[in-house]
């Protein structure tokens, strides 16, 4: 290889090595504002790696899995009420006013944007149905029910 | 090897090997279309849980992967072009990066299309469809960028060293679903782990894939052979081909 | 077949208007990509032919100036 072209490539290393180490530095220093959600868990006990808890008041997304049983309709409006678990020890309260996505289902992961209310219950304005990575028909997945299919997202 | 590669090196040998492989890439790419997509949508399966919108998988899927596989190619031909100098390397990247910016924003619509009815949103600012919205504007920046020089070894450097600042963001789209909490799920097919989809709603989607993967060949060798009689319009193998053109 | 009419099939399970906006606006992108990229080609031959002839009438022109 010619030394011109020796130092071109050097450059060219340099510049995407210099690149990658500095988005590689910002992302790690962004980490948990890059982060869709809090687990119930993580509005508990505060995030994983920082320990930060969320405030009451504060604006935040909350996703989990609908408790199975735990959805409460009230007849005369749009008014629901459900419990979002993880699998950890964690579950909050989330409370609704509105059309559910088509997704939205006991045992369903779901993400809930709204205030924190109270230490564990959260006044949502918008839910969304978070879906997991497995499609089949219905009747595999009839005849896999019971099994591992309804994972918990985390 | 170079011995065999230089001819290559030479504009009109590529526009000759361009135009030779073109039809092959074509020959591949119609009939996998036409059964890719008449299977995905009538013959698969509906999903468990979202029933017949998931049908969008069929062009969602292989439009994002092929807009990172595409992403991919000019990144390794910027690099060559800016360490070799080589001109056809810098002409493949420009030929290549309307493909990709057309198969990203592919990527984006479906994937919001399919998002308001599963989701209940047609956009979240999660990390996956950010990530996915700068490729979009990184694929146009090169594009811009190109165009902006009329001089075209200028135009070739500068697009090549901001597809190479943009190659940082291929990982990152990658792993975001892994990295961060996100909407998007993980993905469905990967190299190590048997796919979690069933198998007759995976033939269809492989089929399209691979469709969508040599259609991509077809529209870069196109491309890179227009590039090529741009750049060397003055030179005496484009006027003799022309005037064989204008004759026939 | 998942379908048991054509109807339904256009129905897509109720989805009909996300799915058909999928494909449709995919199908008119890849279109456009493909008209951009054959009127380019067609553009930059016309160009060089157009550069050609100009190029042929100048040579005459002068041709005919030194015959005078």
């Amino acid at each position: 290889m010619n030394p011109r072209r020796k130092k071109r490539l050097l450059i060219t290393c340099s510049l995407i090595f210099g690149l990658s180490l500095a988005m590689g530095l910002t992302l790690f220093a962004l980490q948990q504002n890059i982060d869709l959600f809090y687990t119930p868990n993580e509005i508990l006990e505060g995030k994983n790696e920082t320990g930060v808890k969320p405030e009451i008041g504060q604006r935040l997304r909350v996703g989990g899995m609908v408790l199975t049983g735990s959805v409460k309709r009230d007849p005369d409006s749009l008014k629901v009420s459900f419990d979002l678990v993880d699998n950890k020890a964690g579950q909050v309260t989330v409370y609704f006013d509105g059309i559910l996505p088509d997704l939205f289902r006991e045992g369903q992961g779901i993400v809930a944007q709204g205030t924190l209310k109270s230490k564990n219950s959260v006044d949502a304005f918008e839910v969304l149905a978070k879906h997991d990575e497995d499609y089949m028909p219905p009747e595999v997945a009839d005849a896999v029910k019971g099994m591992s299919n309804l994972k918990t997202e985390q | 090897m170079w011995k065999w590669l230089h001819p290559y090196a030479k504009a009109e040998h590529s526009y000759a090997l361009a135009g030779k492989l073109m039809p092959w890439f074509l020959v591949l790419t119609i009939p996998s279309f036409i059964i890719g997509i008449v299977w995905g949508l009538a013959f698969a399966p509906a999903d468990y849980q979202q029933g017949d919108s998931f049908r969008i998988i069929y062009i969602h899927v292989p439009a994002a992967m092929m807009a990172m596989a595409a992403y991919s190619t000019m990144a390794i031909a910027a690099f060559i072009g800016l360490v070799w100098q080589l001109r056809l390397a810098e002409m493949a990247v420009a030929a290549a990066a309307p493909v990709g910016a057309i198969y990203t924003f592919i990527a984006l619509f479906t994937g919001a299309a399919w998002g308001k009815p599963m989701w209940g949103a047609w956009w979240v600012w999660d990390a996956r469809l950010t990530s996915e919205l700068i490729l979009l504007f990184v694929y146009m920046g090169i594009i811009a960028l190109y165009n902006a020089f009329s001089d075209k070894v200028l135009a070739g450097r500068a697009a090549s060293i901001l597809t190479l600042v943009g190659v940082i963001n291929l990982p990152i789209i990658h792993f975001s679903v892994v990295w961060w909490n996100t909407l998007h799920q993980g993905a469905t097919i990967t190299k190590f782990e048997q796919p979690s989809i069933a198998t007759e709603m995976l033939i269809p989607l492989l089929i399209m894939i691979f469709s969508f993967a040599t259609f991509l060949g077809v529209m870069i060798l196109y491309r890179f052979r227009s590039e090529l009689l741009q750049r060397e319009q003055h030179r005496a193998w484009v006027i003799k081909l022309v005037q064989i053109k204008g004759r026939g | 077949m998942a379908f048991t009419s054509f109807s339904d099939f256009i129905a897509m399970g109720g989805y009909s208007f996300y799915v058909w906006l999928a494909y449709g606006v995919s199908i008119v992108s890849v279109i456009a990509l493909i008209t951009h990229s054959v009127l380019t080609r067609k553009k930059i031959l016309k160009q060089v032919e157009q550069r050609l002839q100009r190029e042929k009438r100048i040579k005459a022109a002068n041709n005919r100036e030194h015959s005078l």
